[in-house]
């Protein structure tokens, strides 16, 4: 499947919009011609507006996503490899991992106030749990055979969790991080939405406030454009990491 | 009963996993340099015996020592080649980093493991495919790699679970031949577990039989071929026939 036929048919439901918005004259409060649409998000980006706020947003994202993954990430590994502290941990977690993240927002805003902080310790609570049990599993689902391997070869602890027990579960590792990402980038723009006064969220707000649809739609599609071009990029990632643990060709046998 | 030179000793052994009594009053010696193979129907406590040496169980009565001393857990003196060396191989190591991993575990300087890699990969032909992936050798090659990583632990005593039972009948010679050579080369003490009678007695000095259900030795039988053994003369000795009707016949009425 050549990779152009992809976006063919976002263009042709562009074109249509655009050709039957013209042709039935609507005028409307809240869609705006593709073309109009595009000329907002033109001048969004000369004038620098969005390339701020895309940029205030990415920053928190990935602030509470590097606390929300390196804590999910440690705190697994420790459950995954024991059995006690999972027991000890059990109940803690799974009263605490349903709680909707965005619920906390009030809670944060009395800790943090507005800014960067308060949205990023929102995304690092929503990107924790979905870390922690990714990693918890993956350690469990490690091959029995490969730590006998570590015992037999009289390799340390720190040499087994480093040289064995980390690379085992990085393409798991990985998948939780394409997978906290993409909440992370639905938790920043929620919480700029409803309580955060910066990023692409707020855009919107600002946007359906001064009633420009045209700038809003194309905002939204913007984010829609980052999010694609993030999940491209890891799996472009996780392909040139991981092409040599399965499926790949034999080159020559005997 | 215990042999003051023994380079592997059981003494008294058995080993039960809850109510199952795996090893009954295991009594064996080898001595150094000694290629001793061990046979029996499967589930009769074979691996379990190998295990013990190894470190990786305890017994629940008696005492299993290597070089006089009594086995704790695992140790650098004692490698082991496991069965199923598709899972024994760390799938994101080339087959440099694979050797590569006894050494570290070793904590052999950086600068010296290149070397000593280089001349482990020769010994098993491995020298032409230093960075390819395991998942790009055939099995043959892949039991290759995990031979010249044991040997890489320089081990003194070296622990087979039936290494050569995935392979087909060619690699397999070539790759007993190989194992001959080596041990004579190195003087390693060789525990190995089969369950291919032929292959007990080509590589054995001495062959273990074992009773299942509990695990006891039934019988040892020594293997007087000359040595070097050969792929055709060994099969063909006058002596070997009979060996392997003994033998046959043995474990025919162990499974009744």
């Amino acid at each position: 499947m050549k990779r152009w036929r992809g976006w063919l048919l976002p263009v042709v439901v562009l074109a249509l919009c655009e050709a039957a918005l013209r042709l039935l004259d609507i005028q409307s409060d809240t869609l705006a011609l593709p073309s109009h649409i595009a000329q907002a998000a033109w001048h969004a980006l000369l004038d620098g507006s969005l390339l701020a706020s895309t940029a205030q947003t990415l920053l928190a994202a990935a602030l509470g996503q590097a606390g929300g993954f390196g804590g999910g990430v440690l705190a697994g590994l420790i459950l995954g490899m024991s059995a006690s502290a999972a027991r000890f941990a059990s109940i803690s977690i799974e009263i605490l991992r349903p709680i909707p993240s965005v619920s906390l927002i009030p809670l944060m805003m009395m800790i943090f106030g507005f800014g960067y902080s308060m949205e990023s310790a929102t995304v690092a609570f929503a990107t924790f749990w979905p870390s922690l049990i990714l990693t918890q599993s993956a350690v469990r689902l490690i091959d029995g055979q490969l730590l006998e391997v570590a015992r037999v070869t009289c390799l340390s602890p720190l040499q087994t969790t480093w040289k064995i027990l980390l690379p085992a579960i990085a393409p798991h590792m990985f998948t939780a991080l394409r997978l906290t990402i993409g909440i992370a980038l639905i938790v920043t723009v929620t919480v700029e939405i409803v309580a955060n006064p910066q990023g692409l969220g707020y855009s919107l707000m600002v946007a359906q406030e001064t009633f420009r649809p045209d700038l809003m739609l194309a905002t939204l599609l913007w984010i829609g454009l980052i999010g694609w071009g993030l999940s491209y990029g890891l799996l472009a990632l996780q392909d040139r990491l991981f092409k040599h643990r399965a499926g790949f060709p034999m080159e020559q046998s005997g | 009963m215990t042999d003051r030179n023994a380079a592997i000793d059981f003494d008294g052994v058995s080993l039960q996993y809850g109510h199952r009594t795996i090893l009954s009053d295991i009594n064996l010696s080898i001595s150094p340099g000694e290629f001793v193979c061990v046979i029996g129907a499967s589930g009769c406590g074979k691996t379990s015996m190998l295990r013990l040496i190894a470190g990786l169980a305890a017994p629940t009565q008696g005492q299993v020592s290597v070089g006089q001393t009594p086995v704790r857990g695992p140790s650098r003196d004692v490698a082991v080649l496991f069965q199923d060396y598709g899972r024994a191989l760390l799938p994101w190591r080339t087959v440099f980093g694979n050797v590569s991993l006894a050494l570290e575990a070793n904590r052999v300087p950086r600068a010296q493991r290149a070397e000593r890699i280089e001349a482990l990969l020769s010994m098993v032909g491995l020298d032409q495919h230093a960075d390819k992936y395991p998942v790009q050798l055939s099995g043959g090659m892949q039991q290759r790699l995990q031979i010249a990583r044991t040997l890489a632990q320089e081990p003194s005593i070296l622990l087979m679970d039936e290494p050569f039972g995935a392979l087909d009948a060619m690699t397999r010679q070539s790759l007993q031949d190989e194992i001959l050579s080596i041990v004579a080369k190195r003087q390693v003490t060789v525990f190995f577990v089969t369950h291919d009678l032929e292959e007990a007695l080509y590589l054995g000095d001495r062959v273990v039989t074992l009773y299942s259900g509990p695990g006891r030795i039934a019988k040892l039988i020594d293997v007087k071929l000359p040595k070097p053994r050969n792929q055709l003369t060994t099969r063909e000795n006058p002596d070997f026939g009979p060996l392997r009707r003994e033998l046959f016949t043995l474990m025919e009425s162990l499974h009744q």
